[in-house]
Order: C-alpha cells, then structure tokens, then sequence
C-alpha cells in the first residue's frame, strides 16, 4: 500500500494535467461555440448532431482511435512542414479528453440561452441593449446556472474518463487501476479509483462553489474558489512547462502491453538500458495491443515486447502455421523490417502462446490432455477468451482445425477469467502459457496436437530511430536475448501476482541479485515467510 | 411628435398593420384601443423599431426613426411591457439604473435618478433599491417597470397594455398614480389597452384599430358622440351597459 502511495503524487500532477487541460480548451471551444450556434438553428443542430455522435463513440475506444489517426495525420505533417506528432501520450489523450467534454457544455450553454425568457429578451432590447449587451447583461447571466451545470457535468465525466488514458500512452490515475487489475493489487486500484472519485469531486465543488458565488454575489466565495482553481492550474501549468523542457533531454522510450509479463520486461529492459548505457528511459506501461505496435512503427515508441504469433496472425494476417514452425519467426523478422521499418532484436528465450486450460481437475476427470481429446466435450463447455481471442486468427484457427464448437464463449478481463476457470464459472480459457496463475489456480494446458496455434516466441522489438540514433541501447537489449527460459518468465510474473512484488523491484533482482535479494534468481524466497513459495 | 405614415407590418400573408398614419403632439397621451390582434401593439413595437415595419414611416419630431440605431433609438424612448420584464438577476435599483447606464451617466446621477423616481413611484427607496423583483407584488413590480422606463428621462413613452395583469384595486391605483405622473413630467404617450374604461380615464386621444385598420381618431367625448361606425358605437356603449347592468344587480339585491 504504502509503495502504491509514493506513486500518487506522479500519477495525481499526470492526471491533472490531463482533466484540467482537456476542460479549459473543451469550454474554451465548446462555450463560445455554444454562444455562436444559439441564435442560428441550423448551424445549432449540426453542432449538437456531431457533438452527440463524438459522445456515442465508447470513451476508451475514442481515445485509442486518436493514435493511429494522429499517426497518419503525424506522417503528413512531417513531410509537410517537418513536424513530428507524438502518437501516444499526452497528445492523443488530451484530444480525446477534449472532444468528451463538448457535448455537455455546448448542449447547456445552447439550451441555457434558449431557456431565457423571451419577455426578458424582449425586455432588454426594449432598454436599449445592442445584442452584445444583451448577451452579456441578460442572456448569459440568466443561462448561467444551466451553463455551469454542464461544465460541472464535464469535470465529473473528463475526469472519470481520464483513467482511460493509460492505454494510449499518458500516465494517469489510470495506471493504479489498469495495472492493478492486471497484477491482482487490488489496492492500487483502489487508490486509484478513490483518488479519481476524490479528485472529481473536489473539482465539482469547486465550480459549484463559484456558482453559488457568483448567484449570491458573494466575492469572498468567488475569491476563494477562484484561488483554488487558479493554484491548480498554475500547478498544471508550471508541472507541464516542466515535463516539456525535460522532453528535451533525449530518452528511450519503452513500451509496456496490459499484463504483468509486460510490465516486468519493460522495467527489465529499461533497467538494462540505464545501467549499461547511462541514457535515460521512460517507460509507458498499459498500452492497448496495437497501440503499441502503431506507436512503434510511428517513432513514439523506440522498444517493445511483442510476440512471434502475435505479429504473424494480427499484423501479416497469416492464419496458417507453416509445417516448420520455426520459419515463422524469421518470416516475421524480415516482415517487419522490410514492410514497417521495425528491427527485431531477437528472441528473449521463452514463448507466451494462447493456449487452452481448464482446472486440472476437470481436465483429470475426463481425461483431457490434448484439444483433439476436449472436442467431444465443447458442444457442453462454456469458453472465455481476453477481449481480443474471440477476434483473432489464431481462434478462428483453431475452430477450423479441430471443429470445435463451444456451447457459448465469453469475453472478459484476462485478470478476472482466470478466476471464472478456478471458480467453475467456465470451463475452459483462453490462457497464456507463462502466466504464474495456470499453475497457482492448479489449471492444465491442453496440448496442440494437431499445430494450430503459431508459437510466440517473445520477441524485442526495435524502433528505426533507436537502432540509428542509439545502437549502444540495441547492444544493451542484446545481452538479455535468451536469457528468459519459460519457467524462469512463469516464476517473475507469480512473484508479481502472486507475492504482490512491484514489476520494476521485479525487474531489477532479475538484473542485479544481490542488490535485491527478496527477489533475486537464486534466492526467491520472501523474508515475511508469509508468501506462498515460488513457482517451479 | 410622433407622426405614422402609411405604416404597414406583414407577418407571412397576414396583414397585422394597414397602411396606418396618425399624429400625436407633444405632451399628449395617445391610447391605441382594441380588441386582440387587431393590430394595436405590433403598432406600438414598431414606433421603437422592436418590430421593424414592412412598409411606411415613422417620424419622431420630424426625422425619420431609421435615421439612428435601433438601440439608440430605444434608449429615447421608455417601454414598459405587459408582462413587466424586470431582469431577474438585478436588484430592482440596478433594473431602473440599467439605461442610464447604458447612456454612460455618471454612477452619482444615476443613484440620484434612481432615488427620485422610486419617489416618484411610491416605493420608498431605502427600503426597495436593494430588493430582489421576486420579492415584490404584482403592483409593485409595475411601478419599477414604469420607473425603469422614464430612468433616461425620456420625453416619449410606450406602454403596452401595463396595468392589464393586475386586481382591479391595483390596477385602478396604479392608474391615478400614472396620471399624475404623466402630468407632474408632461410626457408624450402612447398607450395600448384593449380595457375602454382605461382608456377613457387616460386618453387625451383615441385610435381605435381594427382588424390592422384605423377605425376611427378622436377625443373621448368625440367617439362617444359620434362614433365613425357601429364598431366604435358598440365599443363605447360597453362601459355604460356594464354600470347599468352593475346597477340593476345592485337594486335586485335586498
């Protein structure tokens, strides 16, 4: 709890910077623009039409739609004017943030003004107001309380939303929760829901507060609530003014997918990079599938963990595996770099392929080993997959090849279908093979018999820029090539999950053991005594 | 004063106002007097361009009232509005201040104006300046309106129908206390009101409109005399048929 603690401050200024920028340009944009449309029907529906369309668009994926778009819009603006977007992080986050909190404030801002009573319209024009007048002395003050409603709307929803940030790239509140569910730190995501929860309504109040001042025309509350807001942008301000001029130090930046193999590796190869090289790294951890991939190819990511399969079945959309399985990580490798630009640096040593598991003792019961054996047995079974299985080659793969066909199949969190398998909610999951939780849950891997998913040899992959600009960090990452077996990747990602370890502490009692002996290779056990024992 | 030439206004295919001309002196107080729709308040709107007219012209001492801006045109000329439309959000002295302002008077005149014409209206203005207009009566809330109306110190004044909404012994005291302000300042009126006793107790002229028509001009005592047709004849009658049929009810009752 207490190592989740010292990463509020970090995470809170990230958020921040995310929620109150992404307000004030949404209301810099979204009032005015309110303001204009009011007295002009036509232009006022095609704002709220597009506004409400930009709404239904589900918020994560609105955000994980801003990376490849600002990618092509990236690669445009390079060859035009010579400027480079960075696809992931701060950028995209905050454009999607924006585009959130529009609705909202555009809706009240045109429904405050027309709500106006026409009498008092009428009233003012027969006073003698200009229509600018008009606005400012009667119409803006009378929609206030509707205006203010949407942007105390808009602050609970930006942010909320703004955890969903952490899958594009940009730290946030969201990283608590992301990796917490990941790794089963059920206190992190609580720190970070209550810290969200605190945060959103802390800034509700504080418009609220300016509200009532304004209505009861009480200047110590304006005063108040201004120096409040004031101090918090100001801070966002001076953090982020911060944040760009260290952006001119060059670093490498690593990229981390959304589970706890991932986390570790990005920390171990962070790690391996500072400690052999002296160049600072940053690492940017719960990245959607692709998103990493996209923001690889597009120069915002320099190196990443991906796998064999992964590349061969989502990004070549190979859905056959060759007789020689081993051809498909060379194919890949001159794919990459032929079609993207992309080096693959080498294999780490150990595979994380989809595989299918069910509870050992199930699988004991029916005798079950291979798939070919559970096919029988599917047209009873229940199957759940990560968000992505269902969707990919390789399941459509195995479905043709040994005609299975499940009485029902089931998308979930990966974090939660482990335990739907373990708590006899399903029968059978779409697993990785390293995963430390196959083994504690007592799950059985069915095998392949008949070769239908590709292998996923755990692959470090290479931006263009770093291998030109930093080739001493490429040699670095070499040293790691074959250095992770599949048992030794099982037992970090239980010290993880299972013993509650932070990936980063991880990381480095893998690198260095005797700077870290809790959780070294040679000496895994924990001190407390309280940690079950490690993994085989 | 306020001279109408062949004023006409065009909603659509209706005619709300045809090709109306009247004159109205200084000091006078003319009361615009008919039955709804018959064009009578699209007239008075258009007099401050609130309704801007789709044929015809509109002098204010000779000049033409297109010759200025709308909005200074209204600062001119006071309005007091049926439905009152004092502005919510300000304090019964700011609504009375609000053209003054806009005028750019110094703030010490405008708190002197304010001052003399709560005075003016009755409403002791130690006790309403600083009020809210929801905490004040129906009655009350009119008597700001008026006072907001004549703040600039304007020498015309248009009111629409502004006793209309009020209990009879209100309204009826209301309308003495106009009198006497009308005579007290010597202002040029023009009064829109569809209630003939009303406009018998403050018209020095009468137009009565139909159907967007002028139907007839002249003093009380002319109308009532010789009334132009059986329109005019049956609205002048209507007062004194009611007394008597008051009266009869009265002598019924034991």
């Amino acid at each position: 709890m207490s190592e989740q603690l010292t990463l509020l401050p970090g995470y809170l200024t990230a958020h921040l910077q995310l929620a109150l920028v992404a307000l004030l340009i949404g209301a810099g944009f979204s009032i005015p623009m309110g303001i204009w449309v009011a007295g002009r029907p036509r232009a006022q529906r095609g704002a709220l039409a597009l506004a409400s369309v930009i709404q239904t668009i589900p918020s994560l994926a609105l955000l994980a739609m801003m990376v490849p778009t600002l990618a092509a819009v990236g690669a445009v603006t390079a060859r035009l004017f010579g400027l480079e977007l960075t696809s992931i992080g701060y950028l995209p986050a905050i454009i999607g943030l924006t585009l959130y909190s529009i609705l909202p404030m555009l809706r009240n801002t045109v429904t405050g003004i027309a709500g106006v009573d026409p009498a008092l319209v009428e009233a003012a024009r027969g006073v003698g107001m200009t229509p600018r007048q008009r606005l400012r002395l009667v119409q803006l003050p009378l929609a206030l309380p509707v205006i203010v409603a949407g942007i105390r709307t808009a602050t609970v929803w930006v942010v909320g939303i703004a955890t969903l940030s952490t899958p594009v790239g940009a730290a946030s509140l969201g990283n608590y929760i992301f990796s917490g569910l990941q790794t089963r730190n059920f206190a992190a995501v609580m720190v970070g829901c209550v810290a969200a929860a605190t945060l959103a309504l802390i800034l509700d109040g504080l418009v609220h507060m300016l509200e009532i001042g304004a209505q009861e025309r009480r200047r110590s509350l304006i005063a108040t609530a201004l120096t409040l807001l004031g101090g918090l942008y100001a801070y966002t301000g001076v953090t982020l003014a911060a944040d760009w001029l260290d952006r001119g130090q060059p670093r490498v930046a690593i990229g981390a997918k959304t589970f706890t193999e991932q986390y570790i590796l990005s920390e171990l190869m962070a790690f391996q990079i500072e400690r052999t090289t002296g160049l600072a790294t940053e690492v940017v951890q719960s990245l959607g599938s692709t998103v990493a991939f996209d923001a690889l190819r597009a120069g915002a990511l320099d190196v990443y963990v991906d796998y064999s399969g992964t590349i061969w079945a989502t990004i070549m959309e190979r859905d056959r595996v060759p007789e020689d399985p081993s051809a498909v990580l060379t194919e890949v490798g001159e794919y990459l770099a032929r079609e993207h630009g992309i080096t693959m640096v080498g294999a780490l040593g150990f595979e994380n392929a989809y595989a299918l598991a069910m509870r050992n003792d199930h699988a004991e019961r029916l005798h079950l080993n291979s798939i070919s054996a559970l096919v029988p047995h599917a047209g009873s079974f229940i199957i759940a997959g990560d968000y992505e299985f269902f969707g990919r080659p390789e399941w459509r793969g195995l479905q043709e090849t040994y005609g299975l066909d499940f009485a029902e199949q089931r998308s979930m969190d990966s974090s939660l279908m482990y335990q739907a398998v373990a708590g006899h909610q399903v029968d059978v999951i779409s697993a990785f093979s390293t995963d430390g939780r196959i083994a504690a849950l007592e799950l059985r891997v069915l095998e392949d018999d008949r070769g239908a998913i590709p292998p996923y040899d755990a692959i470090i992959l290479a931006s263009g820029r770093l291998v030109e600009e930093a080739p001493q960090a490429v040699q670095a990452l070499k040293a790691l090539l074959g250095t992770i077996d599949a048992a030794t990747m099982r037992r970090l990602n239980g010290t993880v999950d299972q013993d509650g370890k932070s990936p980063r502490a991880v990381a480095r009692g893998f690198l260095e053991p005797s700077t870290a002996p809790h959780t070294s290779r040679s000496a895994p056990a924990d001190t407390s005594g309280s940690a079950p024992p490690p993994l085989p | 004063m306020i001279e109408l030439v062949q004023l006409t206004k065009q909603f659509g295919e209706t005619t709300a106002v045809d090709q109306l001309s009247l004159t109205v002196a200084r000091g006078e107080l003319l009361v615009l007097l008919g039955g709804s729709g018959c064009g009578k308040t699209t007239t008075l709107k258009m007099i401050n361009r609130l309704i801007e007219p789709s044929a015809g012209e509109i002098l204010i001492d000779g000049r033409s009232a297109t010759a200025i801006p709308a909005y200074e045109l209204r600062r001119r000329i006071g309005y007091c509005f049926q439905q009152v439309g004092l502005f919510p959000h300000m304090t019964v002295g700011e609504n009375i201040a609000i053209t003054p302002a806009l005028l750019g008077w110094d703030r010490d005149r405008v708190a002197a104006r304010v001052e003399t014409l709560l005075e003016l209206v009755e409403l002791p203005p130690a006790t309403f300046r600083d009020r809210w207009p929801r905490e004040l009566s129906g009655g009350q809330q009119q008597r700001v309106g008026v006072a907001r109306a004549l703040a600039a110190e304007p020498e015309l004044l248009l009111l629409d129908e502004p006793f209309g909404a009020l209990d009879p012994l209100t309204r009826d005291r209301l309308q003495q206390s106009f009198r006497t302000i009308r005579a007290q300042l010597g202002l040029t009126a023009v009064f829109v009101t569809h209630d003939m006793v009303e406009a018998l107790i403050l018209a020095d002229q009468i137009a009565v409109m139909h159907d967007g028509r002028l139907v007839q001009l002249g003093t009380p005592s002319e109308l009532m005399q010789h009334p132009a047709d059986d329109y005019v004849r049956e609205l002048m009658a209507t007062p004194l048929r009611q007394a008597e049929t008051v009266e009869a009810l009265t002598r019924e009752s034991p």
